[in-house]
């Protein structure tokens, strides 16, 4: 209710009385050495608090997976946008305004900018090749079985970036208090901060507390992020000892922080004249920017999810990513998944209209069944039925009688033409293999003195309703009114870490510690499993009755399910605990005096193993296509030297509310023995499927090849005239 | 000192001020401002009026809606001067009761849309007769939200619109 009635306190909602306000200057060039930087000297920059690579106490780096990118660049920019110098004035408005009247003078050198070219010798930056991370998954004998096989159909898709644009653009407030640096602000992961702010401060964790403030959404783009404008707003407080606002403006937003990687997906796949996959032979080449960032996992995510939701004997995924002298790509809902899918998807359209096989009867006969193998030889055996999901959408959008009357009214309608296209997919929900080993997540439940719980994890709300999920959760769990159980705010002096807010993790991995550790108070209260509701909360006014008595804290650590096995050295394995299962049809109308393609219709139906909110869930689902939607046909991106040059919501495009058809979502559930009341993860799922399904749609209404997304109105207008030119050849 | 004024988009900052009166949230409020001022900045860091949100600063979004007169405007568009003497409501005059369709039909996750988007839908619910000749999804095209898809947003006014013809707020 806070967030209708306005209360809810962001981050540039804070009280700004006595606080700077700082901004950031800027590299103009995509690579090169600074020569200089150069003051205005009309201005008397006494005024200004200034911060260089100079003021940095610990290590020039800000970290997450390496020490690679610096906070500032120290003598040398690797992409347009990269920051340089910090200022911070007590107004807003003159601090902007200065920050255009500093100069970073660079003595260019020639850019790498083209992802899918060989570097030559000078554009190397990252080992020998600029690769950035090279994943290779084998499985079967690939060249026999395309040797084999007596069809074979080769393919090329592309998919542009994507801005997150959640509307609150990003924001970090720093202040010093007493020996402690405070971070306030939005973002997903607060550990995260804290663990690429140790190093660069050269403080141990004691001092420094990150605070997440009210997040006004996130989509990934507030993973990796946040740390950089924290590690800012901290040099610009520890400079000045005054509290630092550094909020981005939307202009800046856009161009300077991380964004979906750009992509370019091959198949070769085999079948033979019944529709069966002999062999699948993809490549997938990232866009990976500037620095390393995320992109070796968003490269796994990709990779692992290549080979689709199909069962197949031979297989061979061969994924890069690339150094570019980009503005760094990053973390974004879907994380490479989307663009493996568009490439597959796609590519699964293109294979059956070669066997003259009606795109969903070929899916049918490649989905995999319970006992067979995924890509990675995952075993696949958790009693979903894939087929019920496919199914369900079909019959949903009355597939093959809606494909007659499309055929009829294209055949009678020369400038409107209408299609009708499918996807079917998968989702492995929390992080890859071995990861959540590694997070080792830890949740607490305390006992509250009015008999009562308090959940504390690290795992953010930023709209997806992660305070509504544990609340529901541990009311359950414990038999407890939802009234008596509260949500602390992410604090890392007062939450342990329950790892990022991402990969569609929360509700299924931590919810399940949320109740674990319940279970765990509940021993600790010396109440048995069985104890529900006033026993429990009876045991804790008991428990706090006592003069003297110390806080009452459940606790529960992550613990890989004996099921899930993974050999990170060759690929092969359990990828992910578990899978979400979708078929999404999209029903398009394309107006051939303008090209514009409007989606009329969208069906979504999902296997999530249990609906833990069916309003927060269907929300999820249905936010997610809208973006899907968006990145299939409207946002498109200007590029100059690797940045970005649309940086205004004027003409970087994101749908509104008439841009959308009613999204119909359903769900069907099959429990998973490892999540939060037997939930799968969900967050990005819904990213996966708008894009091949739109461009299966479009290429159904108009023929044309539909390879690459956004499928803008000029980029259809030009393959549309080209089908008529080589029809008229 | 001040930075001077060197971009012929940005206004000037003149240290002249101008008084105006205008009524707030239905109180009479007397303000001092710069002639540059915008009205989202006003509410925002000079009343501390927190609840309208910059999302764009162009007038795209629609973060920023508050009501002028009675009728939706972007709040970031609007230099505060122009307000005087005429009638402004924020998100902040709303009467929480009025809310609750919003809250129970997931017209809001992350919130920052929120507060323009319950601004437009009062607006649209006060003048009903705007449904005789336009969509809901034609109305609310001028607040982005990012995170439900608007169906959530559409069914909620829906729900509004319901809940006063049967004369309850659910």
């Amino acid at each position: 209710m806070a967030k209708l009635t306005g209360r809810e306190l962001y981050v540039d909602d804070l009280p700004s009385a006595d606080h700077l306000w700082g901004a950031t200057v800027r590299s103009p060039s995509p690579r090169g050495r600074i020569t200089a930087v150069e003051f205005d000297p009309s201005i008397d920059w006494s005024e200004f608090v200034i911060v260089t690579a100079d003021d940095i106490p610990g290590r020039n780096a800000v970290f997450l997976m390496e020490y690679d990118q610096p906070a500032l660049a120290d003598g040398y920019v690797r992409h347009v946008h990269e920051p340089v110098v910090l200022l911070a004035h007590p107004s807003r408005d003159i601090v902007r305004r200065a920050a255009a009247l500093v100069t970073v003078r660079v003595e260019l050198e020639a850019p790498v900018l083209d992802f899918c070219a060989v570097p030559e010798a000078g554009g190397i930056q990252h080992g020998t090749d600029n690769v950035l991370k090279h994943i290779l998954i084998e499985k079967g004998d690939i060249e026999a079985a395309l040797a084999a096989a007596p069809i074979v159909v080769e393919g090329e898709y592309f998919t542009g970036s994507q801005e997150h644009v959640y509307l609150e653009t990003q924001g970090m407030r720093a202040h010093v208090d007493g020996d402690v640096l405070v971070i306030q602000g939005s973002m997903q992961c607060p550990y995260y901060v804290v663990k690429a702010l140790v190093p660069l401060l050269d403080r141990d964790e004691a001092g420094i507390r990150v605070i997440q403030t009210a997040t006004g959404g996130g989509f990934g783009g507030k993973e990796e992020y946040p740390s950089m404008i924290a590690a800012h707003a901290a040099l610009l407080s520890l400079k000045s000892g005054r509290p630092v606002k550094l909020i981005y403006d939307r202009w800046e937003d856009l161009a300077v922080t991380t964004k979906r990687h750009p992509s370019r997906v091959r198949h070769r796949t085999g079948v033979d004249s019944d529709g069966r996959l002999l062999a699948q032979d993809i490549e997938i080449v990232l866009d990976g920017g500037a620095y390393v960032t995320l992109s070796p996992v968003v490269l796994s995510r990709a990779v692992i999810h290549a080979g689709g939701p199909y069962a197949c004997d031979a297989v061979r995924i061969d994924g890069r990513a690339m150094l570019t002298n980009s503005a760094p790509f990053g973390a974004f809902r879907g994380f490479g998944a989307p663009q493996a899918f568009f490439g597959l998807e796609r590519h699964m359209d293109v294979v059956a209209a070669r066997l003259a096989m009606d795109p969903a009867a070929f899916r049918r006969v490649n989905l995999i069944r319970d006992g067979q193998q995924t890509g990675t030889s995952q075993t696949i055996s958790d009693g979903a039925d894939r087929l019920e999901v496919l199914d369900t959408a079909l019959a949903a959008c009355r597939w093959g009688t809606r494909r007659e009357q499309i055929r009829r009214h294209n055949e009678s309608h020369p400038l409107a033409k209408r299609g009708l296209g499918l996807a079917v997919f998968h989702h492995g929900a929390g992080f890859t293999g071995n990861g959540e080993v590694m997070l080792q997540s830890v949740v607490h439940v305390a006992a509250t003195p009015r008999g009562g719980v308090e959940v504390r994890a690290a795992s953010v709300e930023m709209g997806q309703g992660t305070t509504t999920i544990f609340t529901q959760l541990a009311a359950e769990r414990l038999g407890l009114d939802p009234d008596t159980v509260e949500v602390a705010q992410p604090d890392t002096h007062r939450v342990p870490d329950s790892g990022p807010s991402v990969a569609s993790r929360t509700a299924m991995v931590v919810g399940y510690l949320v109740e674990q550790a319940c279970d765990d108070l509940r021993r600790r209260l010396g109440l048995t499993d069985a104890a529900r509701g006033d026993a429990v909360a009876e045991a804790i006014r008991t428990w706090y009755a006592a003069p003297g008595q110390e806080e009452l804290v459940g606790e529960a650590t992550y613990l890989q399910p004996s099921h899930v096995e993974w050999d990170e050295e060759t690929y092969r394995g359990d990828a992910y605990g578990a899978f979400a299962w979708a078929a999404y049809v999209a029903e398009v109308e394309v107006d051939l005096k303008t090209y514009s393609t409007r989606v009329t219709d969208f069906v979504a139906v999902q296997e999530i193993g249990r609906v833990l909110n069916q309003t927060l869930a269907t929300g999820q689902i249905q936010g997610g296509v809208a973006q899907g939607i968006g990145w299939a046909l409207l946002e498109d991106f200007s590029w100059r030297d690797g940045a970005m040059q649309n940086c205004q919501l004027t003409n970087y495009i994101i749908p509104t509310s008439d841009d959308l058809p009613p999204i119909r979502v359903e769900f069907l559930e099959t429990p998973y023995s490892h999540g939060a009341q037997g939930a799968k993860g969900i967050g990005e799922l819904p990213m996966d499927g708008p894009g091949p399904a739109i461009a299966n749609a479009v290429a159904h209404a108009l023929g044309v090849p539909a390879v690459a997304i956004p499928l803008t109105p000029e980029r259809l207008m030009a393959e549309h005239d080209g089908l008529a030119a080589r029809e008229a050849s | 000192m001040s930075v001077p004024h060197r971009s012929a988009g940005d206004l000037p900052v003149t240290g002249d001020t101008i008084a105006i009166r205008c009524l707030l949230n239905g109180v009479e409020t007397e303000l001092e401002v710069d002639p540059g001022e915008r009205l989202l900045d006003t509410l925002r860091y000079g009343l501390g009026l927190t609840g309208t949100k910059e999302g764009c600063a162009e007038g795209e979004c629609g973060a920023c809606t508050v009501l002028l007169d009675g009728l939706p405007v972007n709040s970031c568009l609007v230099l505060t001067f122009q307000v005087a003497d005429r009638r402004v409501e924020t998100v902040e005059s709303l009467d929480e009761a009025l809310l609750a369709p919003f809250l129970a039909g997931g017209a809001t996750q992350c919130g920052a849309c929120t507060p323009g988007v319950v601004m437009t839908a009062t607006w649209l619910l006060a003048n009903r007769d705007l449904l005789s000749s336009h969509r809901i999804r034609e109305l609310m095209a001028g607040n982005l939200c990012r995170c439900t898809g608007y169906d959530g947003i559409v069914q909620s006014i829906e729900r509004a619109l319901g809940a006063d013809e049967r004369g309850d707020t659910e």
